[in-house]
């Protein structure tokens, strides 16, 4: 074991350029990866925010009777999709609008019929905020015969929707490309380490040391490299967190971080790409030195 | 301790370098393997060390069959064999005794073992004083009998030499040689390939001539036949 060390440490000591090098393009390839991980993570904690607000609401016919619109209520909320159910009479609606809607405060004010119906408010359990669920409950709610008309904002629903499978398939698409880059900057460097220890490898075969005694030393590197470049990949990342975030008071302060959790996936992503580089060029090139 | 029976081998371009070669090597042996470059000399010692395998025919080295064995087993061939080469094959970075020590270490020797056996080897090659010198530092001679020294270490059966005083004068081409007899007189087997003929007619030891890939002459083969 001792002796695998420091044959992979000895690479990094011989070619000092060439190893950080490689760890510095590792570093970039995962920071990249990192920064769409940031991008993605408050993207999706801004989306959550913004689900919450997903809900269905249904007007109700003027004199429908309270008993009914109990009876309804506990049904809508026995819908596996749904997570409650609120009552809005017509005064908690007028007061609502006088409360929000400030420009037409005085116009709420002079009224001397209130025109506002009384509404159910549906909100949705999360995993049920996309467009396919909220028609499909609007539809269920339609059935009543109390209710006159439903409105659940199926443009920005369905924009949400969109939105969360573009920012899934853009990271997973901008992920793959460059783990793939890192990969290969990773099997190059080690390539060059195999043919700059080539002369060594040939006295390994010789003298009968094992396939994996010889590879050991190169997998080694590939694993400390991408471990490196991890390490780099998060001090960039935080360094980019931080110069985004300000002082704490801009826009953008709320702005998160990664979890641990996060950064230890970071971490075992890049030995993973490490050791797979290391691993594609020691397959194809360990055969012809 | 080596049998080869109908070794054919044929280079990828067509090209054949062994054609029907057969003959066998009795343990504690001296074996000279003499030819112009490119008679196959080289092509023997390879498949011998398993560097290369027969196209047909079948090569038996310390009991193992290198026209049939699989690729995780050449380690354990090797371990039986020393190698040494024309061009030394040194690691310039190291001295001598870490050349000789990574030879163990790259077979899984254990560490505390390794001292004595660099020392032991170094002694019998007569370089003890030189252990810590760096392959510049020494002469080609001496960094051939570090290369023996390595060759050694692991306590061969076989030893295989492909032109091992090439690159040598001759006075060093004499201190190799008369090593590479001290250690068959200890017991090893030892092929050595060479075109040097002086060397070949100093001794005894037997022959075995190779042109265009074929045996043209075997000195025990003529012994044997004659009444």
């Amino acid at each position: 074991m001792s002796l695998l060390l420091r044959e992979a440490l000895l690479s990094f000591r011989r070619t000092p350029a060439l190893s950080v090098l490689s760890v510095v393009a590792i570093a970039f390839s995962l920071f990249t990866v990192g920064l769409f991980g940031l991008v993605a993570l408050n993207l999706r904690q801004a989306l959550r925010g913004v689900e919450e607000r997903v809900e269905v609401v249904a007007f109700l016919f003027r004199g429908t009777a309270p008993e009914a619109v109990t009876l309804a209520s506990q049904d809508i909320a026995q819908f596996p999709e749904v997570g409650d159910v609120t009552f809005v009479s017509e005064e908690q609606a007028l007061a609502q609008a006088r409360r929000e809607l400030v420009e037409f405060k005085d116009a709420y004010r002079d009224l001397q019929v209130n025109p506002l119906p009384a509404s159910l408010a549906i909100g949705l359990k999360e995993g049920f905020r996309d467009a396919a669920h909220v028609a499909a409950v609007a539809e269920r709610v339609k059935g009543f015969a109390f209710v006159e008309d439903v409105r659940y904002g199926r443009d920005w629903v369905e924009r949400l929707d969109q939105l969360r499978s573009t920012s899934t398939i853009v990271g997973l698409l901008i992920g793959a490309a460059f783990a793939l880059v890192a990969i290969v900057i990773i099997g190059v460097t080690i390539r060059l380490t195999i043919l700059q220890r080539a002369r060594e490898i040939a006295v390994m075969r010789v003298v009968g040391a094992s396939n994996w005694f010889v590879r050991g030393p190169f997998l080694l590197e590939g694993i400390v490299k991408g471990l490196l470049g991890g390490v780099l990949a998060l001090v960039l990342s935080y360094v980019a967190y931080a110069l985004f975030r300000g002082n704490g008071s801009g826009p953008l302060a709320g702005l998160v971080f990664f979890q641990p959790l996060h950064m230890l996936a970071l971490l075992v992503f890049g030995v993973a790409l490490g050791l797979l580089g290391s691993l594609v060029s020691v397959g194809r090139h360990l055969q012809d030195v | 301790m080596i049998r080869l029976t109908r070794v054919q081998k044929a280079y990828p371009n067509g090209a054949m370098a062994l054609r029907n070669v057969s003959f066998e090597v009795q343990k504690g042996e001296f074996v000279f393997l003499t030819g112009h470059s490119g008679a196959g000399k080289s092509t023997i010692l390879k498949l011998l060390f398993a560097e290369q395998r027969p196209s047909s025919g079948e090569v038996r080295v310390a009991n193992f069959g290198v026209h049939d064995m699989p690729q995780s087993d050449v380690p354990k061939l090797r371990r039986k064999l020393g190698v040494v080469f024309q061009d030394f094959r040194l690691l310039e970075d190291r001295t001598a005794t870490e050349n000789i020590a990574f030879a163990l270490e790259a077979t899984g020797a254990r560490s505390d073992t390794i001292p004595a056996r660099v020392m032991r080897v170094l002694t019998q090659v007569g370089l003890a004083a030189k252990a810590r010198a760096y392959p510049r530092e020494l002469s080609g001679g001496e960094q051939q009998r570090v290369a023996i020294a390595r060759a050694l270490v692991n306590d061969p059966v076989v030893l295989l030499a492909d032109e091992p005083t090439g690159n040598l004068d001759e006075r060093a081409t004499r201190g190799v040689f008369q090593l590479l007899r001290e250690i068959n007189t200890a017991g090893t087997t030892v092929v050595m390939a060479t075109h040097d003929l002086d060397l070949v007619r100093q001794t005894a030891y037997r022959t075995i001539e190779m042109r265009d890939g074929g045996i043209v002459f075997d000195s025990a083969a003529d012994a044997a036949e004659e009444p």
